[in-house]
């Protein structure tokens, strides 16, 4: 019996991870969204705008699928949240979707001949899905360390206290904050990326000079952010599984979690390196890009791994705090566990061939032959 | 703690399941499509590598546009179908999450990603990666499309008869105790059969239908003629399996949901010898309580759907008054029966809950007993009137007809163009205007007859999410009415601009036609 029982914490610590790294992927993947806000501070001309449209088009499918996988994960092994988050917080994530759908359709629709709206409506989607795509990521995560108000019964049926139903978490300046640090992490993501992938002067220089501009904003919301959260209490589980108010919760976790925390730094510096490095080298660097997605996949997962580890409630309820969700009573049985870990095995093959492909498509750079030659399919 | 349960604003309900089916049905006008084109695609692809025919080439890329403007929007309403399980119906997703997250996460992991992957090579890579990569990335984003479906379909399945699973008092949920079971139940392997099968006949009407226009307009006959060869072949096979795993599907329906069955074949009376409509008019002032002839007009054959159902003209088909008032000598518990039952599984649940809250281990263990007994009637709990658990006749029954006889005018479409272009008579042939006709109609008709068969299967089953274990009206969020209301026109909205624009976009590229021939060889 107390096999089966660590054996079960063990998988929810396990999949808690997992969930963890498909969040980090999802924020690094988002290049693309910080990508399609700068379609038209960066894309002057016609064929500039086709330029980064293009080189985004290669790779918006990935974002999105992770984005559901994401949602997939969650429900399969934290199926309370699934309900309690999805159902309750109803306005803020379905604000959240409506952003992806019409992103979905722009890219196939934008040049084709018969769309109705012409190019710049669906550049206008594709802007839209970039802003609130990150932003409201940001604050319904931001809830997550701050709380939403619902309350459960005791069949874990999920009522929610507040008629904007998720919405109102954008009043909260510490959700806010982060949401618009992801924002501005996704832009600058998203000029590494055409940097290093799109073959053509006007768009490099034009990239590197707004990398400060994007820099700056982000460095200000991320570390208010991190400053609060480092000094507010936060919601902690005791021996009996009862959730209570602990003082400094979020900075007590990293200090008794080296590792998570030494994950946290060396993310960050990864970040402000891929930055720095392209904006202040002499030669044209390339590869800023890279330092900086390992720096964020790093960053986000340690953030996560802060929230669910050492006896946390990774979601909270500032109604009703002992309805809070943690990852122990939130998850799917052992049994259900057991099953997705094993087919968590095949992650590695997923992510290799992700690798195979990604390679293979992004060989050479996109020029403006390529998105010009009318046989090639091109968005 | 019943009344809390049964609680709950009806049309909060109906604008539930309305936004729920708008968005399952605006999916499925993009994924069959998807599914069947796919195979299409990959099967030309392969003979373009094979015998290096850059017309080959030009077809394969030509279908493999039209089919990037169409899965665009299966993907956007795909994403809101997904979340729409939590957003929407957040106590389903709490009562069976264990079990059908499952699925949906292994869709995925294993599937999702690998279509994902591969379609940008598909797309993108002509010119980067070698013919056989190009042709591996291609046959693999087709295999994905359909692993996709087959999570999603297990995970539909399930919900129609839930098997594999126990429930767990202590979490009020159900648990999943056999995978296997779950993913191989005969409910599961004919629903994934039909299902895919299904999308490969719409795939191969599809082109068969735009082929038609090209040859009605005497353009790109080349182009047309060697994809009708292609796509009847593959529709004819598409056509069979589907009607196969249909029957399959028939035989699981009349096994675990007697009244879906009723409902599709307007059976009120049980009996054996039962009737196989052909072509019937709903009596609409029948109702189950009243004596009226079901039927205005009927044309029937008796004893079929006794024989389809067990090869045996003499088993009994329940009926829906069967169902609804009990009938001892077939062994079926009446409504009224089955709520007692329900009724004193949750109760025995509340009981359980409070037993362990006292540390009453009597009466816990008491309550458990009863649960176990009681369980596979716990849904009637929620039954409020006997004739809730009857679904919309008229809906189920239509819809049913019309699938049927579609698919069997698909096979005979699937047998004059194969033969007329393997024999090289389509466009030199008395008739030809009248039979290129023929296969631009089959593209409305396949969406149709498709769709038909989701209302079949999803309305079919009202009033449960989870057959005899959960009503709708217990699944759904708690959430007011209207802001349900509101996302249902802003989706409605927002798919409807999205459908037009797909339309027009797919008539203008038809209209426009393939890309000019090259005249170099290989790539």
């Amino acid at each position: 019996m107390i096999t089966l029982e660590i054996s079960h914490l063990f998988l929810q610590q396990y999949w808690w991870f997992l969930v963890s790294f498909l969040a980090a992927s999802l924020v690094f993947l988002m290049f693309v969204q910080g990508g399609q806000t700068l379609i038209f501070s960066i894309g002057k001309t016609n064929l500039e705008r086709n330029l980064i449209i293009n080189t985004l088009g290669r790779k918006w499918e990935l974002t999105f699928t992770t984005l559901v996988v994401f949602g997939g994960a969650f429900f399969a092994s934290f199926p309370l949240f699934y309900a309690t988050s999805f159902g309750g917080a109803y306005w803020a994530w379905t604000a959240l979707l409506l952003a992806f759908t019409i992103q979905a359709i722009s890219y196939e629709y934008r040049t084709k001949k018969g769309n109705l709206f012409g190019p710049k409506f669906f550049e206008a989607l594709m802007f839209i899905n970039g802003l609130f795509g990150t932003l409201l990521i940001g604050i319904i995560v931001g809830t997550m360390f701050n709380g939403a108000e619902f309350s459960l019964n005791s069949l874990n049926n999920m009522s929610w206290h507040n008629s904007a139903r998720g919405l109102e978490a954008v009043l909260n300046w510490h959700n806010l904050s982060l949401g618009l640090a992801i924002f501005f992490l996704a832009r600058i993501s998203g000029l590494l990326y055409f940097i290093m992938t799109v073959d053509d002067e006007n768009v490099y220089a034009n990239s590197k000079k707004r990398l400060l501009y994007n820099a700056l904003p982000f460095l200000v919301f991320f570390i208010a952010f991190i400053i609060k959260l480092l000094i507010i209490s936060g919601f902690a589980i005791d021996n009996q599984g009862k959730v209570f108010m602990e003082n400094y919760k979020y900075l007590n976790n990293f200090l008794q979690m080296p590792i998570v925390l030494i994950m946290f730094l060396l993310g960050l510096i990864g970040v402000l390196f891929g930055i720095i490095k392209t904006y202040f080298s002499k030669t044209k660097f390339d590869k800023g890009f890279w330092f900086t997605s390992v720096g964020i996949v790093l960053t986000v997962l340690a953030l996560f791994l802060n929230l669910g580890y050492n006896n946390t409630a990774f979601y909270p309820s500032s109604y009703d705090i002992q309805s809070s969700l943690t990852i122990q009573n939130a998850s799917s049985s052992l049994f259900t566990l057991q099953v997705m870990s094993i087919v968590s095995l095949f992650i590695p093959v997923v992510i290799a061939y992700i690798i195979v492909v990604w390679r293979a498509m992004n060989k050479t750079k996109i020029s403006k032959q390529e998105v010009e030659d009318k046989n090639e399919i091109t968005y | 703690m019943t009344q809390l349960l049964l609680n709950i604003d009806l049309s909060l309900v109906d604008w539930s399941r309305a936004q729920f089916a708008l968005t399952a049905m605006y999916h499925w006008l993009f994924v069959p499509l998807t599914l069947g084109i796919l195979f299409i695609i990959a099967i030309m692809e392969t003979i373009y590598v094979k015998t290096n025919d850059p017309e080959w080439k030009r077809i394969t890329r030509f279908w493999m546009k039209l089919f990037g403007i169409n899965f665009a929007i299966g993907v956007a309403t795909g994403l809101i179908l997904e979340f729409e399980f939590g957003t929407n119906w957040s106590n389903y997703s709490w009562f069976v999450g264990d079990i059908f997250g499952a699925p949906l996460a292994i869709e995925g992991i294993m599937a999702f990603f690998m279509e994902s992957t591969f379609i940008a090579i598909m797309f993108f890579g002509w010119n980067k990666v070698s013919k056989k990569f190009h042709l591996t990335a291609t046959w693999l984003t087709a295999i994905g499309a359909s692993l996709s479906a087959l999570w999603i379909l297990v995970a539909n399945a399930w919900m129609q008869n839930p098997v594999g699973m126990q429930f767990n008092p202590i979490t009020a949920r159900n648990e999943m105790m056999n995978f296997w079971e779950v993913l191989f139940s005969p409910v599961a392997i004919n629903k994934f059969l039909h299902t895919v099968f299904s999308g490969y006949t719409l795939g191969a009407l599809f082109v068969i239908g735009i082929s038609s226009f090209y040859l009605l307009k005497k353009r790109e006959i080349l182009l047309a003629k060697r994809s009708i060869i292609i796509a009847s072949v593959f529709g004819m096979i598409g056509i069979l399996m589907t009607i196969f795993t249909g029957h399959g599907s028939a035989v699981q329906v009349a096994k675990h949901q007697p009244m879906k069955l009723a409902a599709m074949e307007g059976l009120y009376e049980g009996g054996k010898e039962a009737e196989l409509m052909a072509f019937a008019i709903l009596n609409p002032k029948k109702t189950f309580d009243n004596e009226e002839n079901p039927f205005l007009i009927k044309f029937g054959f008796k004893g079929m759907l006794s024989y389809l159902i067990d090869f045996n003209t003499q088993t009994y088909v329940a009926g829906i008054n069967d169902l609804i008032h009990g009938n001892p000598e077939q062994n079926i518990l009446s409504v009224a029966d089955r709520k007692i039952l329900g009724d004193s599984a949750l109760n025995a649940l509340l009981d359980y809950k409070k037993a362990v809250e006292n540390d009453d281990e009597v009466l816990a263990n008491n309550s458990l007993k009863i649960i176990d007994r009681n369980f596979s009637h716990f849904g009637y709990s929620y039954v409020q009137k006997p004739e809730d658990i009857i679904p919309h006749i008229p809906l189920v029954f239509y819809s049913f007809h019309l699938m049927v006889i579609f698919g069997s005018l698909f096979v005979l479409i699937f047998l004059i163009f194969g033969w007329l272009t393997i024999k090289n008579k389509i466009d030199n042939f008395k008739y030809s205007k009248l039979i290129y006709i023929l296969g631009l109609l089959g593209i409305p008709m396949a969406y149709i007859a498709s769709e038909s068969g989701w209302i079949v299967a999803e309305v079919g089953r009202q009033p449960w999410v989870i057959q005899d274990l959960m009503t709708t009206s217990a699944a759904v969020t708690n959430i007011s009415s209207a802001s349900v209301q509101l996302t249902f026109w802003i989706f409605a909205f927002i798919f409807t601009i999205l459908l037009i624009v797909e339309i027009s976009i797919m008539s203008r590229f038809v209209k426009i036609g393939p890309e000019k021939p090259k005249n170099e060889g290989g790539k």
